[in-house]
Formats: structure tokens, sequence, C-alpha cells
């Protein structure tokens, strides 16, 4: 690596709302519908058509704003954007320019030191959505409007990330942030929550930023650590043989892990903004944001801290269970029918996790509610069955939905806690490896397990294993 | 305040207007006649005034976030000089 040079990344992210329809008029936003079957004057771009704002627009970008530390601007205003694509009908993109909604914010990010680092978000402004262009046609570039005036919100950091690691620490707790908040699908494939990386270096010690370039086509986290990663080695390699970084957008191709120039921008940057007269001003009032902030969920960075403090998880459990909302939910919902909090944790991270991924699903596709996965815990706490067995009983349940209990007696699986009954298994192996008894005896801990191994099996996992233990201990000191 | 050649250039070509060199001459002096009219705003004392997005006193127009029927291919289409796949075509677009 190039330890001269200081990494300096600064990220644009694009957030899609989940709202119902557009931000400027009511055709439906839905994804993968027929090209320009969704469209209408407004976001067709024809003469005349005049947008008006959507609500639940506002009340997203409010919600966000809140969740990240924003202050929210009592007074804003739209403005035009003036740029000539043909995914963009009326020549230019309604936006934010002077005045957004949300400015001076902030995230604290884990650092790989472990420490946090606050990252600043210089402002979140709403816009619309320009439409989408394929290049494959025979006759020309085709234009599909459906995408264009779907609304969102763009979130600006400041170049406070100084590794492509941070960056992606930033970008993770933004996403799982718009997700808990359900104001996103957060899908990156589908273009719900678009990156955009400034990234510059600069030789170490000095203070103004480097010449940055700007990298677009980033659709996987893994592919945004990917790009930055290439753009450091790129603009670094440029720097050490004597050249100059050129500002300009390159497109990361996730096939070769290389990006290419787009477009120089020597003029493209002249937008000439002004405010749009075809919309009034955006005042939001104190009682508003009031409302808004009271409805917010727990975040996850708060979730994760109170699961470490107050329910003793380790961190490690905190993150997984509080990195989506859903999962915490249920995790939070089994608690609160069970207690026991690391129990709880082991088995919707053991269990329910991994059997969610080998299905492909989500917590909301489980079959497991937390009342039954609660029934099935109570069952090993109160020792009915073992912990081994009670894995059986998971997949059962998972498959039949039925109870914990009508499972343990359908299938026979109650554990054995008569004494006599294990003690009978018990001196029956003894007196088939009279050998190794005698070495056990003689001090040779270690075939404890053996023994306890035996009578698990001779009686088919439904010994009670501590039971065992105890009576191997009796007949050792008889 | 003087408006130069290469100014009302760059403006032309953000506008995507192709002109001539006599035009681009005409042009020059016109623009710089309009912009000295309005730059007679800068006799008035305006620190203590707010800057003005929008001359009517109104604010917050809102839409309930409901769907309403969009056009239907057809009708969002009938204008446009040449269609393929439910697309409008456009001359192909280089990135």
């Amino acid at each position: 690596m190039h330890s001269r040079y200081e990494v300096v990344i600064g990220l644009e992210v694009h957030v899609q709302l989940t709202t119902k329809t557009k931000i400027f008029c009511g055709c439906s936003k839905d994804f993968g519908q027929e090209p320009n079957s969704q469209t209408c004057p407004v976001c067709l771009g024809l003469p005349g058509a005049l947008p008006v704002l959507n609500k639940q627009v506002v009340e997203y970008a409010i919600k966000t704003g809140l969740a990240t530390n924003h202050q929210i601007a009592p007074h804003s205003i739209f403005a035009r954007k003036n740029y000539f694509y043909p995914d963009l009908p009326k020549g230019y993109q309604i936006s934010q320019f002077e005045l957004p909604i949300c400015e001076h914010g902030w995230l604290n990010i884990e650092t790989e030191a472990g420490g946090k680092k606050r990252i600043g978000i210089t402002r979140i402004h709403m816009e619309e959505d320009a439409g989408k262009l394929t290049h494959g046609g025979a006759s020309g570039s085709l234009v599909d409007l459906n995408r264009a005036c779907t609304p969102l919100l763009e979130v600006v950091s400041e170049p406070d990330m100084r590794s492509a690691d941070e960056a992606i620490a930033y970008l993770k707790q933004l996403h799982q942030i718009v997700m808990y908040l359900g104001v996103c699908d957060g899908n990156l494939e589908e273009g719900s929550f678009r990156c955009d990386a400034n990234v510059s270096i600069r030789p170490k010690g000095q203070k103004e930023l480097g010449t940055r370039a700007e990298l677009k086509n980033l659709n996987s986290f893994r592919f945004i650590k990917q790009a930055i990663e290439y753009e450091v080695e790129r603009q670094a390699d440029l720097l050490d043989e004597g050249g100059k970084v050129v500002q300009e957008t390159r497109l990361f191709d996730a096939d070769t892990g290389m990006s290419r120039s787009m477009r120089s921008k020597e003029e493209a940057h002249d937008y000439r903004y002004f405010p749009d007269p075809d919309l009034v001003p955006l005042v939001v009032d104190e009682a508003w944001i009031e409302r808004v902030r009271a409805e917010l969920p727990e975040l996850p960075e708060v979730k994760r801290q109170r699961y470490v403090e107050q329910l003793g998880l380790p961190e490690y459990d905190a993150g997984v269970l509080a990195a989506e909302r859903a999962v915490a939910e249920y995790f939070e919902a089994l608690v609160a029918l069970h207690g026991q909090p690391k129990i709880c944790s082991n088995w919707v991270m053991g269990e329910v996790l991994r059997a969610l991924k080998e299905s492909d699903g989500t917590i909301a596709d489980c079959p497991l509610s937390p009342e039954l996965l609660a029934g099935l815990l109570g069952r090993i706490a109160d020792n009915t069955i073992s912990n081994k067995i009670a894995k059986t009983v998971f997949e059962e349940i998972w498959r039949s939905g039925k109870s914990a209990d009508q499972v343990i007696e359908e299938q026979g699986l109650k554990q054995v806690t008569d004494t006599g009954a294990i003690e009978a298994i018990l001196d029956e192996i003894i007196a088939a490896n009279l050998d190794q008894f005698a070495e056990l005896k003689g001090g040779k801990d270690k075939l404890t397990g053996f023994f306890v191994g035996q009578v698990m099996k001779l009686s088919k996992g439904k010994a009670n294993p501590g039971m065992v233990n105890q009576l191997i201990q009796k007949k050792i000191s008889e | 305040m003087k408006l130069t050649r290469e100014e009302v250039e760059h403006v032309a070509r953000l506008s995507r207007l192709s002109l001539e060199a006599a035009e681009i001459d005409a042009l020059t002096g016109q623009m710089d006649q309009l912009l000295g009219y309005v730059e007679k705003l800068n006799e008035l004392d305006t620190d203590e005034i707010v800057p003005t997005a929008h001359a009517v006193p109104l604010e917050n127009a809102f839409r309930a976030d409901e769907i309403r029927p969009s056009l239907g291919l057809e009708r969002a289409l009938q204008n446009a000089p040449q269609t393929e796949a439910s697309c409008f075509v456009v001359p192909k677009v280089i990135e």
C-alpha cells in the first residue's frame, strides 16, 4: 500500500423511498412494470403539467433527518437543476439546493480498532429520480420513464472517511437506519440504495484536499469496497509517476474490478440552479418535527447498546440481533416470553437465522413464531427434553408448525429423568465395558465422556445428561 | 458589468444552441444590455432582506400518497416520433 498518502472519502447516497406514489404525481412507483406504463403528464414532462409534492416524502425526509441527528429546516425550497440528458424529459431535475430540508447531521461508526468515530453528514435533500436509459435498442437508446419522478433522499456526507472500511461501516449504518425507519426497502441491486463515492488522496500531513474522482455504479457493499480500493491505488500510482488526478466521473465494472472514465466534468457542473416556481416553499413547524420524533423506533445503535448493558449479551450477539429491525423484534418478543436473553440469543442466531439462511428466507418467512420457540425453550428449561433433542424438535416444529409439547408427546421424546431407569442403562454399559470402567475408576477422567455418550446413545438421547454425569460419579466413588 | 463573447458561447452550449459568429456578436450586445438593466437592482440596499424564492405568499401545497391512474402506455407514447419495446427512442447516447 501507498503509506505516503492519506485517503479521503465522501459519500453521496440516494435512498429511494417506499412511498406508494411518485414525489410530484400520483403514478405508482412499483418496480418491474412494463416500460412507460406508469407515467402521466407530470413525470413525462409534458408542457403545462404541474408538480404537487407528496406529503409522505416530507414525512420520510424528516424521519431520516432526525434519525441521523440533523437539524430540520423550518423553511426549505425546491430548485431546478438544469441539464440535458434524455432520461430527464423536462430538461431539469427538481431537487433542493439552497435551503435543503435537513442539515448538519452525523452518524457514529465503529472503527476497526474498536472505537467510535463520528462521520459528519452535510445535508439530506429531497429530489426526483430520472428515467432509465438502455443502450441496446435497434434504432437508438431506449427511454423508460417509469422511474422518472420517483422520490429520493440524497444523503451527502462530509469527506470524513479515511479508508474503504470506514466508508462501508458508514454505509451499513445508514442502510440499517433507513430500513429500521421503513422509509427504504434497502435493495442495493435494484437501486433502492445507491452510492456514489468521492475519492481523493493527499500526501500525509497536507491540509488541502486532493483532486477527487467520483465513482458510480456501485450496487453492492463488496463492489463499493473494491471500487474505492482500486481507485486509491490508481490515484497513488498516478501521483507516484508524477502525474495528476483529473476530476472526473468513473464507472466501476464489477466483472473486471476496474473503473473507466465516463465523462470529464469541465462543463457538466454548470447546473444553473434556481428556485422552482412551480413548487411553493415548504414550512415544517416544531409540532410536526416533534410528532415525527416521538414516532421514531429505537435505532440500531441504541438497541445494540441496550442489549449489551441491560440484557448482558456479548457485543457480537447484540450486533447480529440488532442489525435488522424484524429480527430484533422477534428476539425481543422471545425474551419477553422466556427471559434468559443469552439463551434466546443463542437460539435465534444459531437456529432461527441459520434455518432461514438455508431456506433463503427472511424473518418474515419464519414458520416458528416467538411463541412456538418460547414453548420449546420452556421444555428445555424444565428438563422435559435435553438441548440436543430440542434441536430435533425445533426442526419438526419448523416443518409442521406444531407446538413443542405436541411434537414431544407424539414422538415420545420426553427426557428420562427417572434415576432408576438411567441407572439401569448405565449398569448395562458398565457390565459390557468393565476394562474401561476400571480405568475410569483408576483416574482416567477422559472416559467419563465415553460413558455419557453410550448412555445417551442407548437412551436415544432422552437421558438427562446432567443426571447421567452424576450417576457415573456415584458409581466411581462406590 | 461587461458580458464576454466566451460567456455567451458557454451559455449557448449549455442550451444546445448553435449560433453563427454574427449572432453571437449581436447577442453579446443585447444580453449585456439586459443584464445592465437588471443590475439597477444593485442600487438598492438589500442587506436586511431575506432572498425571495417565491413572490406569492403560499406554502405547503401537498398531495396525499395515493395512487391515481397513469396515462396508459398508448397515450403516453402517442406523441413519440419513434418507439421500440414500449420505450421512447432517442438518438444513441454514449455514456
